[in-house]
């Protein structure tokens, strides 16, 4: 169990008139109740995509300006009250959990879409706007927004942003980071700065690129300017499975030796495969140990080109089954099973815990077998959904959520396989974020100086530690808050 | 403190450990000794933004070799002082690449030292595939080990392509000219080099038509990775010419080829070039530019479709010349190196959104002028939390950036 500090009883106490002072900044508007502090609607914030922690805030607050946040910011700061940013809340490590002491500054009402440029290829959006939102915005003219995490019909670019997050598709199209040209920040003093802007290179720190990512530890993001891109003329799928993860493996790094990068390259081991089967009847071989999903962009010719080359160096390595889209329905078929993986795993274990870490792509076989004794070990199953391309692993960890041992084993279990990443030369997090849930793992990927630095720069941002604090940063050794006794 | 006022780095005594504990070694003896250090690779890039004056140089060059390289999971991890040239050989033999295409700016500086990997990232210094997604230098920096004003060993990220743990300090470093901490070690995300490329030239009436032109190229579904806009004269082409370049697998680009000089159409008839890598190489390194020793050089960064007006102005105050890349949003400018003509590139850099750098400069304009914008009170107030937080006695190359 991950703990969380002391709530401050002089805040706690103080409640009424902290409501009353957030309700003059933020009134009631035509789009509803600007503070929220009734214990039943609180429920609805009191936790994110790690349900598995639950907090409701001392109040939630939905502001629709940029003047508003940085009124309220400016107001915390000087009543030491701590804050929690929220985007949709679909955070998996748990990053826009509360904290009872906490208000919650919740940003899904600044939800418009600013400005679109096809010129420049640019928009500028509301940090409330959801990811899905803004390639629905451009695709009239065939443009798209790449990061597309699998939670992109609900999660908010400003949550994008300060998650740093991925997609499918990030190893052509890359991450948050990549796709990002400028925010709109508000410092904790209530100060609204321009990082970045329509340009390519800031002068000077790269600012934006330190912001981004930074789970909320910095200041609030109220606006983003994206880049959008224009759309490739097409994408096609395909499917290999083999006998062995080594196999599997190997056929990675021979497309990547070959100089095709395809726009998204998915790994599933076997009981993913299985559970994803079973949801979706996408017709995964399931006498295959590991299966992988490949996608390729171009028009149609090309398409055929790339496919063919594919299937070439996948066929080199004795597949059980290789299976290419002729046509859109059937890659859809094939991308199926995989994207509702999920709701499969869901399906077999309603509990599950997805991990994220990443590791060097040599390295899988090894992992995936460490991982197998873990799992027996722990008696817990687990599913690998794997963003191959570029190391990304999903392990799946399903457990019993009624039975706390098997809670704190799932837990136990996760991190001994975020250790085995940082082990073999990788990290602890690819695009969910440490949030609490990897809080207390950081001493294992870095060393108390690195920790020490980090948090002198989330110092120079946050001297009093008010922003989305007891996240990121191991509670020993925090400079503010207090240990639970 | 005996100002050293851009100390010739190869001069004897110059220090140059050899390995990252004798780095952090000789950071540390200076930081006991409170002696601000000039941080340099080769030091063939010295005349960029503000002249350091230090008590003395450390240098990175002895500091070299390349620690990992698998090409299977597009990584390469080398020592800072490792030259370009050596890593780019290194990479040919898998026919693979930085996809940032830094560029080589040995010409510009007048000088015959060839760029380090720690001095171009500090730089942040990218060429013309930045306008692709991903394709600034600071988005290939997978992971930093540094040492810190103080004398500490710190590493941020590490060699995996995905990676958000902890405060992402690779991209604070990127760029931040060795005033926060001396890098000792980057790894860099590569990409296979793509098979063939090809160029289309188009020419154009004026910088507006020009920039639309590229950006109608930049905003087709053909893949892109090059959009410059040469002055008249440059490399040989008489007029303003807009140069788009392809890359992909030989047998693609014949067709995307033909479709993209239909979008190009509306602005005239484009050319094909064949063999256009040098030319690229040129635009890389700033060379159509064609900036004479004396004059200063500016970079503006600025969103395309305010270039055409930024150039007017430029024009407009004094006769500039002009290369524009990043289908316009990357504009080089070179004129009289005066307090007059830089106030007159500030202000431009400003009306359109932008920033600037004063690229390169005699040591008097970069003494007298902001060489960088000056950042807002209170960003400013937290950036020097920021140093002190990293290089408490603010030693490391102090005036670098401001
Ligand atoms: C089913 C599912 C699938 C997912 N798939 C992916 C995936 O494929 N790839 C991936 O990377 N992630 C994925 N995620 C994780 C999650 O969706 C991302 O981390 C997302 O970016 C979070 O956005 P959000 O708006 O929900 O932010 P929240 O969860 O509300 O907040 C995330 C963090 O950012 C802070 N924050 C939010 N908004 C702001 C702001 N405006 N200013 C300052 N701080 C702010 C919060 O305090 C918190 O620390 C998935 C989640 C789910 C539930």
């Amino acid at each position: 169990m991950i703990e969380l500090p002391r709530p401050d009883p002089a805040v706690l106490a103080r409640r009424a008139p902290i409501l009353a002072a957030l309700a003059a900044i933020v009134p009631d508007s035509p789009r509803g109740a600007g503070v929220i502090g009734d214990p039943v609607r609180l429920r609805a914030y009191e936790t994110d995509g790690l349900s598995a922690y639950r907090q409701p805030p001392l109040a939630v607050v939905l502001p629709e300006t940029t003047a508003q946040v940085a009124a309220l910011l400016r107001y915390c700061h000087r009543e030491g009250i701590r804050i929690i940013p929220r985007g949709a809340g679909t955070s998996l490590s748990g990053g826009a959990l509360p904290l009872e002491d906490g208000i919650v500054i919740g940003l899904m009402r600044m939800n418009r879409i600013l400005e679109v440029d096809y010129a420049d290829r640019l928009a500028v959006v509301q940090a409330g706007v959801t990811n899905l939102a803004i390639t629905q915005a451009v695709a009239g003219e065939g443009f798209f927004y790449a990061p597309d995490p699998s939670s992109q019909l609900a999660c908010m670019i400003g949550g994008n942003v300060m998650m740093n997050s991925g997609g499918a598709h990030c190893l052509k199209y890359g991450v948050t980071a990549n796709n990002l040209l400028g925010v709109t920040f508000v410092t904790i003093e209530g100060e609204v700065l321009q990082l970045g802007g329509g340009h390519l290179d800031a002068a000077g720190y790269d600012w934006l690129g330190l912001v981004t990512g930074s789970e909320g530890q910095l200041g609030i993001v109220t606006e983003v300017t994206v880049r959008i891109l224009r759309a490739a003329e097409g994408a096609r799928a395909m499917l290999a499975a083999y006998p062995s993860n080594e196999v599997a493996g190997q056929v990675v790094d021979a497309i990547i030796a070959s100089g095709i990068i395809p726009v998204a390259l998915e790994f599933m081991d076997r009981p993913a495969i299985h559970a994803c089967e079973a949801f979706a009847q996408a017709g995964y071989p399931l006498d295959a140990e590991a299966l992988l999903i490949i996608e390729v962009e171009g028009n149609a010719e090309e398409q055929d080109i790339l496919l063919d080359k594919l299937k070439d160096i996948c066929g080199r390595f004795a597949p059980i089954s290789l299976r290419v889209a002729e046509t859109a329905e059937q890659s859809l078929a094939i991308w199926k099973g995989r994207k509702g993986a999920f709701g499969a795993v869901g399906r077999i274990s309603p509990d599950y815990l997805c991990m994220d870490g990443t590791i060097p792509t040599g390295e899988l076989p090894r992992v995936l077998r460490r991982m197998q004794e873990m799992s027996d070990a722990y008696g817990l199953k687990v599913a690998n959904i794997f963003h191959a391309g570029d190391g990304n692993l999903h392990p799946l960890i399903m457990f019993d959520a009624n039975d706390p041992e098997s809670f704190r084993k799932a837990e136990a279990f996760g991190a001994d396989i975020l250790k085995l990443c940082v082990e073999v030369g990788g990290c602890l997090t690819g695009e969910h974020g440490v949030g609490v849930e990897k809080r207390d793992l950081m001493p294992v990927q870095f060393t108390a100086e690195e920790l020490a630095r980090q948090r002198a720069i989330k110092s120079a941002f946050d001297p009093q530690w008010l922003l989305n604090p007891a996240k990121v940063f191991p509670l020993a050794g925090n400079p503010v808050l207090e240990r639970v006794a | 403190m005996s100002a050293a006022l851009n100390a010739p780095l190869n001069a004897p005594g110059a220090e140059a450990p050899a390995s990252e504990a004798e780095l952090a070694g000789a950071v540390r003896d200076a930081f006991a000794a409170r002696e601000s250090l000039a941080v340099q690779g080769l030091g063939g890039r010295a005349a960029s933004l503000r002249p350091v004056r230090a008590a003395r140089p450390l240098s990175t060059r002895a500091l070299t070799g390349i620690t990992l390289y698998r090409p299977q999971e597009l990584v390469l991890s080398a020592r800072a002082g490792t030259t370009l040239p050596e890593i780019e050989a290194a990479l040919a033999g898998h026919r693979q690449m930085i996809a940032a295409e830094p560029p080589d700016l040995a010409a510009l500086f007048g000088v015959a030292t060839p760029p380090t990997l720690g001095g171009l990232v500090a730089a942040g210094l990218s060429g013309p595939r930045r306008i692709g997604v991903g394709g600034a230098l600071r988005d290939q920096v997978l992971g930093v080990r540094a040492v810190t004003g103080d004398g500490e060993v710190i590493r941020s990220g590490g060699r995996v392509h995905k990676n958000v743990t902890g405060l992402d300090l690779c991209k604070l470093l990127s760029g931040s000219h060795g005033t926060l901490a001396v890098l000792s070690e980057i790894t860099l995300k590569l990409v296979p080099r793509p098979e063939a490329s090809l160029t289309l030239a188009l020419p154009v009436a004026d910088v507006a038509a020009g920039v639309a032109a590229l950006s109608a190229g930049l905003g087709s579904p053909y893949g892109v990775s090059g959009a410059a806009l040469l002055p008249a004269g440059g490399e040989g082409f008489s007029g303003p010419t807009a140069l788009l370049r392809l890359e992909d697998f030989f047998q693609f680009l014949g067709r995307r080829g033909d479709a993209l000089r239909g979008v190009l159409a509306p602005w005239g008839e484009a050319a094909r070039l064949e063999g256009a890598d040098s030319l690229w190489c040129a635009v890389a390194e700033a060379r159509p530019l064609a900036a004479a020793p004396e004059e200063a050089v500016w970079r503006l960064s600025l969103r395309p479709g305010r270039a055409a007006a930024a150039v007017a102005a430029l024009r407009a105050a004094f006769p500039a010349k002009l290369l524009l890349d990043w289908g316009g949003g990357l504009v080089w400018v070179a004129g009289p190196a005066s307090i007059a003509v830089h106030g007159a590139v500030m202000a431009a850099a400003r009306a359109a959104g932008g920033t600037f750098t004063l690229f390169r400069a005699p040591d008097s304009l970069r003494m007298a002028v902001p060489v960088l914008p000056p950042e807002p009170a209170p960003l400013a107030a937290i950036g020097a939390r920021v140093k002190a937080a990293l290089d408490p006695a603010g030693l490391l190359n102090p005036g670098r950036m401001g």
